[in-house]
């Protein structure tokens, strides 16, 4: 061992150094940052909107714009809506939940066999909501525990939970269709408030809720930050794992909740609710600018992908054209979706 | 072997400039390339390095000046053009994949190929020749690339540029990512490839590697070349310090503060392991101290202090901050306790690059800040304003994202949301890894001010120089075992070399 004190070729010097300067990077104008954030992304799908809107106005004059055909529009954007905010957080945390339409489905037949609906009768008729956001819950808890616990991927564990969802249902339901006999429950549903259906509102009021819980509380944050960077947020301190189950579990709820919603407003609860919802769910969170990678996406943006194709459907039928040409026509949308995303949406530029 | 003609320029530029969306990353930048040379390229970040090199490799186009490649003046369209001239790059992220072969990765845009089929003897035994010219003979041509170290990965990306008929190879700060012994074989490499009359433009942030390998400098400051191919044996080291950065500078190390006698314990680690990894660890670190970790790659130094962190579960041994012990393998224990890690990887490991700098500045505390889960952003970002202001942290700007800084800022994001936070322990794991000269003075000084204000601080860096230059306290670390325990006062590099060398044959 060496007599040297001081480390190799280090010369001491006490004076503190001076700041170097740093040039800072390139720096976008302000109307292109702007049009690459979300602000410019929502904007887009605003205009798109806008453009199927037109198109239904010229096309079909008389019935298209009008009051009741919006309302037709919303009551159906209505229950894929709120599934589609609880993808949305799903994705944006990095992750996917494909088994959403079948826990729907599982729900609605859950929250009317004959034992729910004798409480339902002998209690009060939010029994029955009460076992289908429960079904909901458990089915994300179930998701969230195998993937946060079991590192099981998201697409494999959320693909197995659709698949023994429903058969799950089919074998609780024997089959059958369960009609829903409370008059309370049926009736609840069937009433307007301010001449907005239940079913609008509650996708409303799911919505607003979902915007706050991702822009102001912590519990958006957490999210956004694990879908950005999982490990840097795990380094930091957050508890990822059991941030990534609440997240399934919200995505459970929200199925459960659109659960409910198609009992309201097809008054039975049966296996095939909610088949392939998963796939228009995912659809209208992309196409509302949520990138499927993680780390980006608007409540907002989902909610407009949702309109764009629920007024495009309501385009079609308007115009009596068929669901297949329909199908053709989502597809092209999603696809020209992402590349305008692509094209927009480039991350901020770098050099150095 | 070629003869190589060393007076004629095999490439020169003059007067190139390029802006990026009105701001100016070139400003004039002249450069003059020998064949068979070694030409170093010097600045700090930003200073346009890595925009010069793109814009040699065809990724983007200059607006101004002008590129004459053996006499003849060109333009480089795209990348494919730069390699039809004879110009390879290799990136300092390595473009290499993973689950393809070395081969398939030396092949990758030229595969060999009759009628849609791959050759893939003939492809295996051309890769095999490269690899020896390389003087890594013994790896194998079918080796999946994935499982390859940094080091051989840059190997097969150099590989790939041989296997076309190339001039002039690119490397943008090869060593970065290699440890010392990894170095010499790079070193090795690189004089192989300019005997065969190859040159190379060699970007670094070291000084001493410019010593030993390169042949002439050029220096950019601010989008400029302050000086162009200057010889490396007539230019004193301050000199270039001062082309770089525009000023005098000594040295790098601020003086330390002797640790008082009666300092307190802050961290305590006792008998910690990891199986397979690293086994009987023991140290503490009182208030004020900094402890450093100095080892080759792969002796086990940031495995130890993601194990101290609760990154990674122990096996066995405690770990315990103001005499409490951490529960193993929880990450919150240890933040709850007033750990912080700055870990290895800066991008994938400790920030959200495409969130703004508040955000990661309070990623440990926003909750803290929150009032019943609610967000509050203003006091976020004024906390985080007041660590922009304390650290210097450029640009000031609290809602620029992390990804637009330069790798010191970012460097200071970490120690930010530590210093925000609050911390008692400091486990500091490369800290100055990509961070050039004259922002690594400061972050020197940042940590001994850390120290002064009562931190117990541990530091892991591949540099000795930088470790013993830093810590009061110093542990040789190989193979996963603790070799000694010094003060920093009595050991030298070529001490901790001498150690780890006995050690890793023993």
């Amino acid at each position: 061992m060496s007599e040297q004190t001081t480390p190799g070729g280090a010369v001491a010097a006490p004076t503190p150094p001076p700041t170097p300067t740093e040039p800072t990077p390139a720096k976008e104008s302000g109307i292109r940052r702007l049009l690459s954030g979300s602000v410019g992304r929502n904007l887009g799908l605003v205009v798109a909107l806008l453009l199927i809107v037109a198109v239904g106005a010229i096309t079909s004059p008389d019935n298209f714009a009008t009051w009741s055909n919006t309302l037709v529009i919303l009551r159906q954007a209505s229950i894929v809506g709120v599934i589609s905010i609880g993808m949305t957080f799903v994705i944006i945390s990095g992750g996917i939940d494909l088994s959403v339409g079948s826990v729907m489905g599982l729900a609605s037949v859950v929250a009317t066999i004959d034992v729910a609906q004798d409480l339902a009768s002998a209690t009060h008729w939010t029994v029955m909501v009460l076992f289908a956001l429960l079904v909901g819950v458990a089915a994300g808890l179930i998701n969230g525990i195998v993937i946060a616990y079991g590192n099981v991927v998201a697409f494999m564990a959320t693909l197995a939970m659709l698949v023994s969802a429903r058969g799950l249902a089919e074998i609780v339901a024997e089959r059958r269709t369960l009609i829903v006999g409370d008059r309370g429950f049926v009736g609840f549903f069937r009433e307007d408030f301010l001449g907005v259906d239940v079913l609008i509102w509650i996708f409303i009021l799911v919505a607003a809720a979902g915007w706050i819980l991702l822009n102001r509380t912590t519990f958006g944050r957490r999210t956004v930050a694990i879908g950005g960077n999982r490990e840097a947020s795990r380094l930091a301190g957050i508890n990822v794992k059991r941030h990534t189950v609440w997240l399934y579990v919200l995505a459970g709820l929200c199925a459960g909740i659109a659960g409910v919603m198609i009992l309201g407003r097809t008054t039975a609860g049966t296996s095939t609710h909610g088949q392939l919802l998963e796939l228009d769910a995912i659809a209208a969170v992309v196409v509302g600018g949520t990138l499927l990678i993680g780390g980006r996406g608007t409540i907002v943006g989902t909610v407009l992908g949702v309109l764009i194709f629920q007024t495009l459907t309501n385009v079609f039928v308007q115009n009596n054209l068929d669901s297949s040409v329909q199908a053709v026509a989502k597809g092209v949308i999603i696809v020209v979706a992402v590349l305008l995303q692509q094209r927009f949406a480039k991350p901020a530029g770098r050099s150095s | 072997m070629t003869k190589v003609d060393h007076t004629s320029s095999l490439l020169v530029v003059r007067g190139l400039t390029k802006a990026f969306a009105g701001v100016r990353a070139l400003k004039g930048v002249d450069l003059d390339i020998r064949p068979g040379e070694v030409h170093c390229i010097l600045g700090q970040n930003g200073a346009g390095k890595s925009t010069l090199i793109k814009t040699l490799a065809g990724v983007h186009r200059p607006d101004e000046g002008e590129i004459v490649w053996q006499g003849e003046t060109v333009t480089i369209a795209d990348p494919q053009a730069a390699i039809d001239l004879g110009i390879a790059t290799m990136y300092q992220e390595l473009d290499v994949v993973d689950g393809l072969t070395i081969a398939e990765n030396v092949f990758l845009g030229h595969e060999l190929a009759s009628g849609g089929f791959t050759r893939r003897s003939e492809a295996a035994k051309l890769t095999k020749e490269l690899l020896k010219r390389l003087g890594h003979g013994s790896l194998s041509p079918n080796t999946e690339v994935g499982r390859l170290s940094a080091a051989n990965k840059q190997i097969v990306s150099m590989a790939r540029a041989l296997s076309h008929d190339i001039k002039l190879i690119v490397m943008d700060e090869p060593s970065a990512v290699l440890d010392s012994e990894e170095v010499k074989n790079l070193f090795s490499v690189v004089r192989e490839l300019t005997r065969a009359g190859i040159a190379v433009v060699y970007i670094t942030h070291r000084l001493e590697e410019i010593r030993e390998i390169g042949d002439r400098i050029t220096v950019l400051k601010d989008g400029r070349s302050t000086a162009v191919g200057l010889e490396v044996a007539d230019t004193p080291t301050a000199e270039l310090i001062r082309l770089m950065t525009g000023r005098e500078v000594a040295n790098v190390f601020p003086p330390a503060e002797p640790v008082a006698d009666d300092a307190p314990v802050v961290l305590d680690v006792e008998g910690l392991a990891l199986e397979g990894v690293f086994s009987g660890v023991t140290f503490s670190v009182r208030a004020g101290e900094i402890v450093g970790l100095a080892g080759l790659v792969g002796s086990g130094r940031s495995e130890i202090l993601e194990t101290v962190y609760g990154a990674r579960k122990s096996t066995a041994g405690s770990v315990a901050v103001g005499g409490k012990r951490l529960g193993r393998g929880s990450v919150s224990a240890a933040v709850t306790a007033g750990v912080g890690l700055s870990p290895e990887e800066r991008k994938s490991q400790g920030l959200v690059l495409d969130e703004p700098i508040f955000v990661n500045v309070t990623l440990s505390t926003f909750g803290r800040f929150a009032k019943g889960g609610f967000l509050d952003t203003r006091a976020e970002r004024s906390a985080a304003r007041e660590q922009i202001e304390a650290l210097e942290l450029r640009p000031p700007d609290p809602d620029r994202p992390a990804v637009t800084l330069s790798g010191g800022n970012q460097q200071k994001i970490l120690l930010a949301r530590w210093l925000v936070h609050g911390t008692k322990v400091l486990l500091l794991d490369e800290p100055t890894r990509g961070v050039d000269v004259g922002a690594r003075a400061e972050i020197y000084a940042l940590i001994r001010r850390l120290a002064a204000a009562g931190n117990a601080i541990v530091i892991v860096s591949s540099e000795i120089e930088e470790v013993l230059g830093l810590a009061d306290t110093v542990l040789v670390v190989a193979d996963g075992k603790v070799l000694t325990t010094v003060p920093a006062a009595q050991i030298d590099e070529h001490g901790v070399l001498d150690l780890v060398m006995k050690g890793a044959a023993a």
